[in-house]
């Protein structure tokens, strides 16, 4: 993420719209709105673009929409108003040729318990028309393998923990090669180890080619593994775009480590650093328009001993508040 | 300092500090996912497949099968135990009048079976099948997963009906089954009297009672096609089940009042037991039209029902 040529790269992508392609966007949705029948307005107008080879980053607190939003992209709910394209096909019309060419893991796994992991995703892949019943078994090893569940394939789902069942949801999404993998919240439930092995799978799908939509709200996720990513808030689109443009719309602080905090603060403070706060031997602040190196030579020069001196990068959290000036988990 | 170098879970190698860059070059994926599938028609029997299998994989259905291949079981021991003491089994009033022949011939405990199930344990057991078919899966969240399979919502519920009818006519062999076994053992086989006093064979007995059984499960089909579509108006099992469980004795209770006299040709149930005209010689075919194609009246319109109703329907469970 800190590397300058990605970022030029991932911010050049953006914009970028691939040539012969008619569709704007591997998702591109059109003034999507959908009020629940209890007069919830779950999403309100979101324009969402989606560019081919993209991990995508889908943010938002609780009750955000995001899922609300996965639901019209995939078919299972009526928009109440706006449009959706998948693969550059109208949803939910074109339902049928476009989802045998995209995985879907929708609010959390769904299982039958009392079939083993293995019978669930014969049965899903039964399920999908396009779906050839002579490669059906070996496929359906092959993505419980890909999830690391090939020792437990015979258990019944209902004996599955919850990882486990996470797992067996991805490897739904994976029994065959897919163009769009839309991901809710893939890493829910999932130990550190499995977290880790999702990520390292979404990318090497990705290397392949596949387009990767990802809902979370684990900010930390969303910058480790997503190439873009657009944040919502309340029904509403804050923002979208390259990871690294988001982060770097939030300036990133400065941070003095030092045994004279007070003293600091106070040079800091002339210094023209804004918004300074100490908090034990740690002073931080909005760095100033000037050398950095001045600051540092007049702190030395008013006698703060000096233990560290650092320009600390702007996470994505800190974007998310300066974007909404709230918390992350602020519920809606 | 990063966030990616604190942060425990993060990747360990090169691959922590950068996200991977998209595909620069365009048309990649297309290339990778049109590799070519080109799907034959009869694929989409597999979910057919699939869905007769699962049914018959729930516990659920083996209690209800192993409830309906009891009943004849009991009344066969019944009837056993009644004419030991020499008195014949001899039952005045409602109902064909089969259940006297029995120890005559064990072939009569089929259509005793047949006429003491009809009334409530087969269509309680259709009403739970299909109750559950489609309501079932919402509940668990299942239904979302075929339908992005994409199972297809037309095709999904055309798949559940014909479950469904199967496995009127899977209850119904089993109740028919169950019954000449029991018949078989218990009592002695023959020549049998036909209701209007006409003698036929053993074999063409055997016949009658195949042509009783699709009949008798013919006759679910109505009770399926309501129960599938109370399936697709909850997203509760249970409730689906109850409902449809419910209306079944409603409509039976309801068929028991004169007043409702005008009303009761179009209950589901008011032709059922005219397939004892199956043992007269010869058929009486009046009220047997008059059943079938009152099942079939009640298939069309709640089975279109349920399609307007499921094809238009939010999934948000
Ligand atoms: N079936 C429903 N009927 C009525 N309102 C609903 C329904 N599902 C969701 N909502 C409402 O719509 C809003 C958005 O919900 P949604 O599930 O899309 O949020 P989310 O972003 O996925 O949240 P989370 O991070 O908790 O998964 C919420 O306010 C929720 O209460
Ligand atoms: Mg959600």
């Amino acid at each position: 993420m800190d590397g300058p040529s990605a970022t030029e790269r991932e911010a050049g992508d953006a914009e970028q719209h691939v040539p012969g392609h008619a569709e704007a966007g591997v998702i591109a949705t059109r003034g999507l709105t959908k009020r629940y029948r209890g007069g919830q307005l779950a999403v309100d107008g979101l324009d969402l673009t989606v560019p081919a080879g993209s991990v995508f980053g889908f943010l938002g607190p609780n009750g955000s929409g995001k899922t609300t939003t996965i639901r019209m992209l995939m078919g299972l709910i009526e928009p109440t108003a706006g449009t959706a394209r998948v693969l550059g096909r109208p949803m939910p019309r074109a339902a049928r040729a476009v989802l045998p060419e995209v995985g879907a893991l929708i609010e959390g796994p769904a299982l039958y318990g009392f079939l083993s992991g293995r019978d669930n995703l014969l049965r899903y892949d039964a399920a999908d028309p396009t779906a050839d019943p002579r490669t059906r078994s070996a496929r359906v090893a092959a993505a419980l393998d890909r999830v690391g569940l090939a020792a437990a394939a015979g258990k019944k789902a209902r004996a599955y923990s919850l990882g486990m069942k996470q797992r067996l949801g991805l490897a739904a999404a994976l029994l065959q090669p897919r163009r769009l993998l839309v991901l809710d919240e893939p890493t829910n439930g999932l130990d550190p180890q499995g977290m880790r092995e999702i990520r390292a799978l979404i990318r090497e799908l990705a290397a392949d080619g596949t387009t990767v939509f990802l809902s979370s709200h684990l900010l930390d996720e969303i910058e480790q593994v997503c190439t873009h990513a657009a944040v919502m808030a309340q029904g509403r689109l804050v923002t979208q775009g390259a990871v690294a443009d988001l982060a770097a719309g939030a300036r990133g602080r400065l941070v003095v480590t030092t045994p004279d905090p007070a003293e600091a603060a106070r040079v800091l403070k002339e210094q023209g650093v804004a918004d300074v706060t100490a908090d034990g031997d740690r002073v931080t602040g909005e760095p100033p328009a000037r050398d950095l190196a001045e600051v540092n030579a007049a702190l030395v020069t008013a006698g703060v001993r000096v233990r560290g001196f650092a320009l600390e990068r702007a996470s994505l959290e800190d974007a998310f508040v300066a974007l909404t000036g709230e918390g992350f988990d602020v519920a809606s | 300092m990063s966030r990616a170098e604190t942060d425990p879970l993060s990747e360990k190698g090169p691959g922590s500090e950068a996200a991977p860059a998209p595909r620069a070059a365009p048309g990649a994926e297309a290339a990778v996912a049109s590799a070519v599938r080109r799907p034959s028609p009869l694929w989409t029997f597999g979910l057919l497949r699939s869905e007769l299998v699962t049914t018959v994989r729930r516990w659920r259905t083996l209690a209800l099968l192993g409830v309906l291949a009891v009943v004849p079981v009991l009344v066969g021991i019944a009837v056993k135990i009644e004419t030991r003491g020499g008195g014949s089994a001899d039952h005045g009033g409602q109902g064909p009048a089969f259940i006297s022949q029995i120890t005559n011939n064990g072939l009569f405990l089929v259509f005793t079976a047949l006429a003491a199930t009809l009334p409530f344990f087969l269509p309680m057991a259709v009403g739970v099948v299909a109750g559950d078919a489609i309501a079932g899966e919402a509940g668990a969240g299942t239904l979302r997963y075929l339908l992005v399979a994409p199972a297809g919502r037309t095709r999904l519920l055309l798949t559940k009906y014909a479950t469904v009818t199967a496995f009127c006519l899977l209850a119904t062999l089993v109740v028919a089954v169950s019954a000449l076994i029991v018949g078989a053992l218990l009592f002695p086989l023959g020549d049998l009297t036909t209701i209007s006093g006409t003698r036929i064979s053993f074999a063409e007995g055997l016949g009658r009672a195949l042509l009783i059984a699709l009949v008798v499960a013919l006759s679910l089909v109505g009770v399926a096609a309501l129960g599938l579509f109370v399936s697709t108006l909850t997203n509760s099992g249970i409730a689906a089940m109850a409902t449809t469980v419910g209306l079944l004795t409603t409509v039976q209770i309801l068929d028991q009042i004169p007043q409702l006299h005008a009303l009761q040709p179009y209950f589901f149930s008011h032709y059922w037991l005219s397939f004892a005209d199956l043992m007269r010689d010869p058929v009486y075919w009046d009220d047997l039209q008059k059943n079938l194609g009152l099942q079939a009246l009640y298939a069309a319109v709640f089975g279109t029902a349920a399609w307007a109703r499921f094809t238009a329907k939010d999934i948000s469970a």
